[in-house]
């Protein structure tokens, strides 16, 4: 960069401390007019034009001549005061420039293209940087069916549902069909469609089903899809049969029962109907099949979230509410205690609205 | 690294550029020598530094830098690279870059190329192109910075608009710079002019190339696009008078007039005011031009971000510019001395009713253009001006000028004959007549308008041939004489007659194509026919398929001329899941002259598709007129004579008009 801004210095000082054109050349305007009398007889020899024309030609251009020598005026001595202050100002300029530049620009950032980001390395990069790796990977190998599968499940916990469902496809189709894998490509299909078990998502559920009879999901799934289709009698047994085979602990059978009391049109007691939007029918679906830890995860995923969209969109008491008694239940009363504090900033404004949370934080007794 | 140092090159070109704006007239004003040669090297410094930032942007783009803001909008790490270089200037920071790129391109061959120029015109044109060059810098780096950078760095980019993912965006953007930018020279010398008060002739023989060459690429950039627009809106037309399209008609427009004016300029040393006033409209319609387009007052596919800061800092450079020029005119212009004198009827006196028509299309346009936003932005009112409105004021100014076209190169200078002229184009006449009789015999003579321009248009090209056929004696002298004379013939004869027969070949497009062409619309499934402009278009079936950075759906169709398949035609919708937008690619396919173009609506789930099939008549000779005008441009300006124009000695009548 120095050496840039040297150059810019020296392209202006140069030319100031040579001399100008030297004295007494021919001002270029008659040089012109030299050139065009030398072409007028130039054309006459080539028979482009008639003697006459040419004749008519050169007066006009002589009268152009006369009238330039009559305006050429003798140069003007030098003024060493101005170049000065040029020269100042030509290196001032590089100067300034590099001011500017620090002001504008960021010199301490290298670049960062697309290969030296994939090159960090693994336990560096962040989750995506791995996905844009793992992308790039499966650009230039697309039939690498185990790529697919990994990268699944992480588009559909960041929410790119449609390239879930791709990916999950793409895996089903290279590495052959199992339970999981219809699964799994269902489930892509029922979020990418906000919830609605498609005619595809069911296809997929009942291959599964067939391949795998004690799966859980697939059968939860077509339990929602029959429901949805208005088939009341088939899903109430659809939901009982699943609600017979099910552990008591089981983390989706609240759904179950909630949606079974619905079709049967009675109120339900569980916390999972409520009014309040709690976790999707698809995400409990998907947590009956998981691993406690895994499970924990998706929670804890869950509820950060929701306290994302409170930080965005902290005029939700309801949203507050539900963020501390998720904390709570989830034993991190410290993080409790932090949400009823921005809970109580963000709606100061409106103490009355802040009811739901205050009354959240008593019954845990956190205050 | 390389995106600092691009950053940092930008901002030393705009301490040159300021340098530039200042040392050179200084010394200019001082008659200092020293100090007027600062500009030349300035100039050539600034571009270099400038070109150095462009390719730091570049090599951002092309190894997908997601560090840099502009880089992340507008790119996709699975872009094709030829996208992603073009992508530089399909937005609106980098296509700003490009502009000062080729701002100070042309000045730095104005300091290289211009040894033979006076040094204090030369000091002062550069100064004046530093003004230029510092106004946009500093809109670059205050308000468009392309090198903004952005920590920790996303992992894929925006991508480019899918509607701009094409060859056009190689093509159509820097040559329409070119010809906007090429109009800033001219600029430059006539404001030179204006401070200097005198025009010499080292003024003359500079500004007529420079226009010419922005003509020329103004056009090519105009035709190309329409051809774009053309074929991948999919709505089959070539032309709506859109404002964005008008921002690029009125310079030209007036860069032709310019044109014209600096030949009389150049070789009569005449009409030396005007030709200055209109050097500065030029360039002000190309800076109106860029600020339509720009500022996001109007919506469209170039309008990349509307940021009213942005908006009111151009409208500042816009007052600035214009009204500085302007004023300067108005003050100094009485200083000019003014040339030669010429009879109403010369050749003279000929370019200059070009010039009042030409000015007053523009002005028709400048109108129709501007009226509606000043309406909106006054009473809230929105109006739509569209094609019946120039049909009705832009037509019937046209339609004069081209009738007078053939006879401008008939008459000789300062002095014409009227009669004379007119007894050579007779056979000019009869063809156009005889082409208006077989068009009303091919197609009928239900609409006379048409038959008319066919007319025109005939005209336009017999009078272009006539004229060169009278030069060379074509029928009058032994074919070998003939022959001779052809090749001694000045370049620049040759391009005035090529420029105006491009000019009646684009009039026969544009005639045909809107008169005599079919539109269809329809609903077809596999294997249905339809029969379109004589041919038997066949929907064979869809094709799926996978693309770069979208999947597409692509339909074929066979065409059949009488049971014989002749050509397949492949249109296709494209989904780009990164922007969650569609694209649909035409199918044209070119019977010659006229094209059959298909274009896609919906695909319904059952395998029909609405389908609008177009055959359009004649339809490409309105681009192909365009280059042929181009083409005329460029022979006229390899023809680097000097010129004078010898007038006619007055006392006797010679039989050749004088180049």
């Amino acid at each position: 960069m120095a050496v840039l801004a040297a150059a810019a210095a020296l392209v202006v000082l140069v030319p100031l401390s040579r001399g100008g054109r030297a004295a007494g050349a021919p001002s270029p305007a008659i040089a012109i007019y030299r050139d065009q009398l030398e072409e007028v007889d130039r054309d006459v020899s080539r028979g482009l034009i008639a003697e006459s024309e040419a004749e008519a030609a050169r007066t006009e251009i002589a009268r152009r001549l006369i009238r330039a020598d009559a305006e050429a005026a003798p140069p003007e001595p030098d003024r060493p005061l101005a170049r000065r202050a040029a020269a100042i100002l030509a290196i001032a300029a590089p100067l300034v420039a590099f001011g500017a530049y620090l002001w504008l620009g960021s010199p301490e950032m290298p670049d960062q293209p697309l290969s030296s980001r994939l090159d960090t390395p693994l336990d560096q990069a962040d989750v995506q940087t791995l996905v844009a790796k793992v992308e790039s990977h499966l650009a230039a190998h697309p039939e690498d069916g185990a790529g697919w599968e990994v990268i699944g499940p992480v588009y559909l916990r960041a929410g790119r549902y449609d390239d879930a469902v791709r990916a999950f496809g793409n895996a089903l189709r290279i590495l052959g069909s199992t339970a999981a894998r219809e699964t799994a490509l269902g489930d892509a299909m029922v979020r990418a469609n906000n919830g609605l078990v498609i005619a595809d998502a069911h296809a997929a559920f009942e291959r599964a089903a067939k391949l795998d009879p004690t799966a859980i999901a697939p059968r939860f799934y077509l339990a929602v899809a029959l429901g949805q289709d208005g088939k009341k009698p088939e899903a109430v047994a659809a939901w009982q049969a699943l609600l017979k085979d099910a552990p008591a602990d089981a983390a989706w059978a609240p759904v179950a029962r909630a949606a079974l009391a619905k079709l049967e049109g009675s109120a339900a007691p569980t916390a999972a109907a409520s009014a309040a939007p709690g976790p999707s029918e698809a995400d409990a679906a998907a947590s009956a099949d998981m691993a406690p830890e895994e499970r924990l995860q998706m929670i804890n995923g869950m509820v950060a979230q929701l306290a994302g969209k409170l930080a965005a969109n902290p005029d939700d008491p309801e949203g507050w509410a539900r963020l501390v008694r998720s904390y709570i239940v989830l034993g991190r009363t410290d993080d409790a205690r932090d949400a009823l504090k921005k809970a109580r900033t963000a709606l100061a404004a409106s103490p009355d609205r802040l009811a739901p949370v205050e009354a959240e934080a008593r019954s845990a007794g956190i205050e | 690294m390389i995106a600092e140092l691009g950053h940092f090159a930008l901002v030393l070109a705009l301490a040159l550029a300021a340098v530039q704006s200042v040392v050179p007239l200084w010394g200019a004003l001082d008659r200092e020598p020293r100090l007027m040669a600062v500009a030349p090297p300035a100039a050539i410094a600034q571009f270099l530094f400038t070109g150095l930032a462009f390719a730091a942007l570049v090599h951002a783009y092309v190894t997908s830098d997601f560090s840099l803001l502009n880089v992340v909008e507008n790119s996709h790490s699975s872009k094709p690279l030829l996208y992603k270089i073009t992508g530089v200037w399909g937005n609106h920071e980098g296509s700003m870059l490009l502009w000062v790129l080729i701002l100070t391109l042309f000045g730095a061959l104005v300091a290289a190329f211009g040894r033979n120029l006076p040094d204090r015109l030369r000091a002062l044109v550069l100064a004046v192109q530093g003004w230029i060059a510092s106004a946009f810098f500093l809109f670059i780096l205050l308000t468009s910075n392309p090198f903004i950078r952005l920590s920790p760095a996303p992992a894929e980019g925006n991508d480019l608009n899918p509607v701009l993912q094409d060859i056009g965006l190689a093509i159509h953007p820097p040559l329409l710079y070119l010809g906007y930018v090429g109009c800033s020279i001219s600029f430059a010398f006539a404001v030179a002019a204006l401070i200097d008060g005198r025009i010499d002739a080292a003024w003359a023989r500079w500004v007529r190339p420079w226009t010419l060459a922005a003509w020329i690429f103004l056009t090519l950039g105009i035709a190309m696009g329409s051809y774009w627009a053309y074929y991948e809106l999919g709505w089959g037309g070539f032309w709506f008078w859109d404002p964005v399209e008008n921002a690029s008609l009125m310079p030209w427009l007036i860069a032709t007039a310019l044109l014209h004016s600096a030949i009389v300029m150049e070789k009569r040393n005449a009409l030396k005011v005007w030709t200055v006033l209109l050097a500065i409209l030029a360039f002000s319609f190309s800076l109106i031009g860029t600020f339509l387009v720009r500022s996001g007052v109007l919506t469209s596919v170039h309008a990349f971000a509307s940021d009213p800061t942005r908006g009111i800092f151009i409208l500042v450079i816009l007052c600035l510019f214009i009204g500085g020029a302007l004023s300067l005119f108005a003050f100094r212009a009485s200083t000019l001395t003014p040339g030669g004198i010429f009879a109403p009827v010369s050749r003279e006196g000929a370019l200059v009713l070009n010039n009042l028509f030409l000015t007053a299309a523009a002005a028709t346009v400048v109108v129709g253009t501007l009226y509606p936003l000043a309406l909106e932005a006054l009473t809230g009112t929105r109006i739509s001006v569209g094609a019946p409105f120039f049909n009705l004021t832009f037509g019937p100014l046209m339609v004069p000028l081209l009738m007078l076209v053939p006879f401008g190169p008939m008459l000789a200078w300062k002095r014409g004959d009227i009669a004379a002229a007119a007894e050579r184009l007779m056979a000019a006449f009869g063809i156009a007549l005889v082409a208006a009789a077989a068009a009303a015999f091919a197609m009928g003579a239900t609409d006379i308008l048409a038959l008319a321009g066919i007319a025109l248009a005939a005209w336009l090209m017999a009078g272009a041939l006539s004229e060169t056929a009278f030069r060379i004696k074509l029928f009058q002298a032994p074919l070998a004489e003939s022959f001779r004379r052809f090749v001694g013939l000045p370049r620049s004869a040759l391009g005035t007659a090529l420029a105006h027969f491009g000019l009646g070949v684009t009039m026969l497009g544009l005639v045909a194509a809107t008169s005599w062409s079919s539109e269809d619309i329809l609903t077809m499934k596999p294997g249905e026919s339809v029969t379109v402009g004589g041919y038997q278009v066949t929907l064979e079936g869809f094709i799926p398929r996978p693309g770069p950075n979208y999947e597409e759906i692509a339909v074929r169709f066979l065409v059949r001329d009488g049971g014989v398949t002749v050509r397949t035609m492949e249109a296709s919708k494209r989904n780009f899941a990164t922007r969650a937008t569609s694209t649909t690619e035409a199918a044209i396919a070119t019977f010659w002259p006229s094209q059959v173009y298909i274009s896609l609506g919906d695909i319904a789930t059952d395998g029909a598709t609405t389908v609008r099939l177009y055959w359009k008549s004649l339809a490409t000779l309105i681009w192909l007129g365009a280059i042929v005008m181009a083409l005329g441009g460029a022979l006229s300006l390899s023809d680097r004579r000097l010129r004078v124009g010898a007038p006619r000695p007055a006392r006797k009548l010679a039989a050749v008009p004088a180049e």
